[in-house]
């Protein structure tokens, strides 16, 4: 089975956020990791590779520090890594992302297309489905667990209150939701492989893309941070005069309860 | 000329979803300024009783798509049928809530009509007559304000409980438009094989005005009992931290955080929750947030609005019976 993985990378999910002297997000002095949803996908395309053989592409549109996330999915296993990177991409939305994916997509074959179901920094979960949409994929969001038989996918996904299982034909898209796995540490031997393994760089224009095409229909005007919050009001007393006040505060201040 | 402002209507069991009450009251004060039309649309089978609701929260006019191939929701099905309507109508703005349904559709809706979506906003307003979204970035650590000038509809997804529901007004009505739907059967390629649904007299954890949440400090699955006789006296949901769910004493769907669900209550009663980055990304935006737990220096006090330091095997039943006291006076 021929399997493409889309993965992004992003800061560190323990990442303190501040802006810079421009107003931007600061991205000085920040770790970045393979987007954690990512990771699931990777794990998953790996243990399917494990059970049907086949192979595993990881894809990622991205800057070219991009390439040590891939590596590292390279480490844990995936065969072969695609990058793309361009300075015309930077700022770029998910419009632009979708369609440079499609035309990496559109230029391999495989069986199954797995991506995170949302990335962790700019939470948009848009850009998988909209590469979906662009190569006529059908979809399964957040899916939980997934099986692979008879050229069709089963997966079960959440919904509010529960959940469903839902089967597509194959190709299709699944985006993965923890709980689907636990990914896998990198050995110090999938390290040394993962150098060795085929990692090919694409611009725009080797895609046959222009900055025009690409150019974002999103526009920030601004970002900020939240406004702090008002110092935390401890309840005094022992226990049960602190949370017979507590319920008083909860009514008579906060008008909640 | 402005061609309307159109709000998905969700629901489920027969019922109108909050998220998009929500939205039909912020879709009303926008059509104030603009002097739009607010539109529902509402998708389904045997659901025209709906309408009125939609009606009487602010809908001008309802589309209703009612059609065996709708009953149950696929992405296929709604989102052919959501994108032959946008194209057919041409709308200048289309809300949805961002629920799980909200999510998988909007995105797909988006691509299938070549417009620009925004994802998860907590604000919608209108600045220099441009529609100008806020939404969270980096999991709640940053906000961004941004605008899609050049393409419609300007699509986006609102995050439950963060915009108010107006009340509604008695008999107010509103014109019904069937759509026709144009779907094949090879339209669809989901087959929905099973639904199960968790048995649960509690609200929704997104759509919660409460939430009780319990983290490591709960030193046990058994212990979940005390939130839940909190949770059951103030009619609210239990959630709980990354390491509860974890450690496999609640399951995977109750959890809130980065990699949880997103919620944006009232009241979040934090319960032994230290209060990382991660479980914060969750539940940063609650309105109020209250925590229990022994440790002074725990994190989760440097977001609280009140905190008691206390062990809250102790703290919490005293809480329950409090509450139950002051609720029946
Ligand atoms: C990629 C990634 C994603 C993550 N996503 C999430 C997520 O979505 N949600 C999430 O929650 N976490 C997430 N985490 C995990 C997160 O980093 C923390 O490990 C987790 O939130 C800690 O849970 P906790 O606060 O319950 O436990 P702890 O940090 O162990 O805190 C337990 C607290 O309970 C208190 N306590 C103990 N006993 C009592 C008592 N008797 N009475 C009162 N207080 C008591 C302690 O003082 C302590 O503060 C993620 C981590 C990573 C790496």
């Amino acid at each position: 089975m021929r399997i493409a993985v889309l993965m992004k990378q992003t800061f560190d999910t323990a990442a303190i956020i501040s802006l810079d002297a421009n107003g931007q997000i600061e991205r000085q002095g920040v770790n970045l990791i393979i987007n954690p949803y990512d990771e699931f996908a990777v794990e998953e395309a790996l243990r399917l590779k494990e059970k049907h053989g086949g192979e595993v592409t990881v894809i990622s549109a991205g800057a070219p520090e991009t390439q040590d996330a891939m590596l590292q999915a390279l480490a844990m296993g995936a065969d072969k890594a695609i990058l793309v990177t361009d300075d015309n991409m930077a700022g770029s939305d998910e419009y632009a992302a979708a369609l440079v994916l499609s035309k990496v997509l559109g230029g391999l074959e495989f069986d199954l297309l797995l991506a995170g179901w949302r990335a962790v920094d700019d939470g948009s979960a848009q850009v998988a489905v909209r590469v979906a949409e662009l190569l006529g994929l059908p979809q399964v969001n957040v899916v939980t667990s997934l099986t692979i038989e008879d050229a069709k996918a089963v997966a079960t996904r959440d919904i509010e209150g529960g959940s469903e299982v839902v089967e597509v034909p194959l190709p299709a898209l699944i985006t993965a939701q923890k709980g689907l796995n636990e990914p896998r540490y990198p050995t110090m031997r999938g390290i040394m492989q993962a150098k060795k393994k085929p990692f090919q760089k694409l611009s725009l224009s080797e895609l046959g893309l222009d900055a025009a095409q690409i150019a974002p229909k999103v526009k920030a005007i601004s970002y900020f941070l939240p406004a702090p919050r008002a110092a935390c009001k401890l309840v005094p007393g022992e226990a049960p005069e602190a949370a017979r006040e507590l319920c008083r505060i909860l009514r008579e201040t906060a008008k909640i309860i | 000329m402005a061609k309307g402002i159109w709000i998905f209507a969700e629901h489920r069991d027969g019922k109108i979803k909050k998220v998009t009450l929500e939205l039909l009251s912020a879709g009303r004060k926008l059509a104030k300024e603009t002097g739009e039309e607010v539109s529902a649309l509402l998708f389904g089978k045997g659901v025209s009783g709906l309408a009125s609701t939609l009606a009487e929260y602010g809908a001008d006019k309802v589309y209703l798509a009612d059609d065996d191939m709708l009953a149950q929701y696929t992405t296929d099905a709604y989102s052919k049928a959501l994108s032959d309507l946008i194209m057919e109508k041409e709308p200048s703005l289309l809300l949805i809530g961002c629920t799980v349904l909200g999510r998988d559709l909007a995105a797909r809706v988006a691509q299938k009509v070549k417009t620009c979506l925004m994802s998860d906003c907590t604000g919608v307003e209108l600045s220099g007559g441009q529609l100008v979204f806020v939404r969270p970035v980096y999991a709640g650590k940053a906000f961004v304000k941004a605008v899609c000038p050049e393409l419609k509809p300007v699509m986006a997804t609102v995050r439950p409980n963060v915009l108010i529901a107006d009340e509604p007004r008695a008999g107010r009505g509103a014109e019904v438009v069937n759509v026709a739907v144009y779907l094949e059967k090879t339209d669809l390629r989901q087959v929905i094989k099973e639904v199960v649904m968790q048995i649960s007299t509690r609200p929704e954890l997104t759509e919660a005005n409460i939430i009780v949440s319990g983290g490591r400090g709960m030193k046990g699955p058994e212990n979940y009992k005390i939130l839940e006789e909190l949770a059951d006296v103030l009619g609210a949901a239990v959630g709980a931290s990354r390491a509860a769910v974890d450690s496999g004493w609640i399951p995977q769907s109750f959890q809130v955080g980065q990699t949880g669900k997103t919620v944006s209550p009232a009241l979040y009663i934090a319960c032994g929750i230290s209060g990382s980055t991660m479980h914060l990304a969750g539940m940063s935006s609650s309105k109020c947030i209250v925590a229990i737990n022994k440790d002074p220096e725990a994190d989760i006090f440097k977001v609280a609005d009140y905190g008691i330091v206390g062990d809250l095997f102790e703290v919490v039943p005293l809480l329950t019976e409090e509450c139950k006291k002051l609720l029946a006076s």
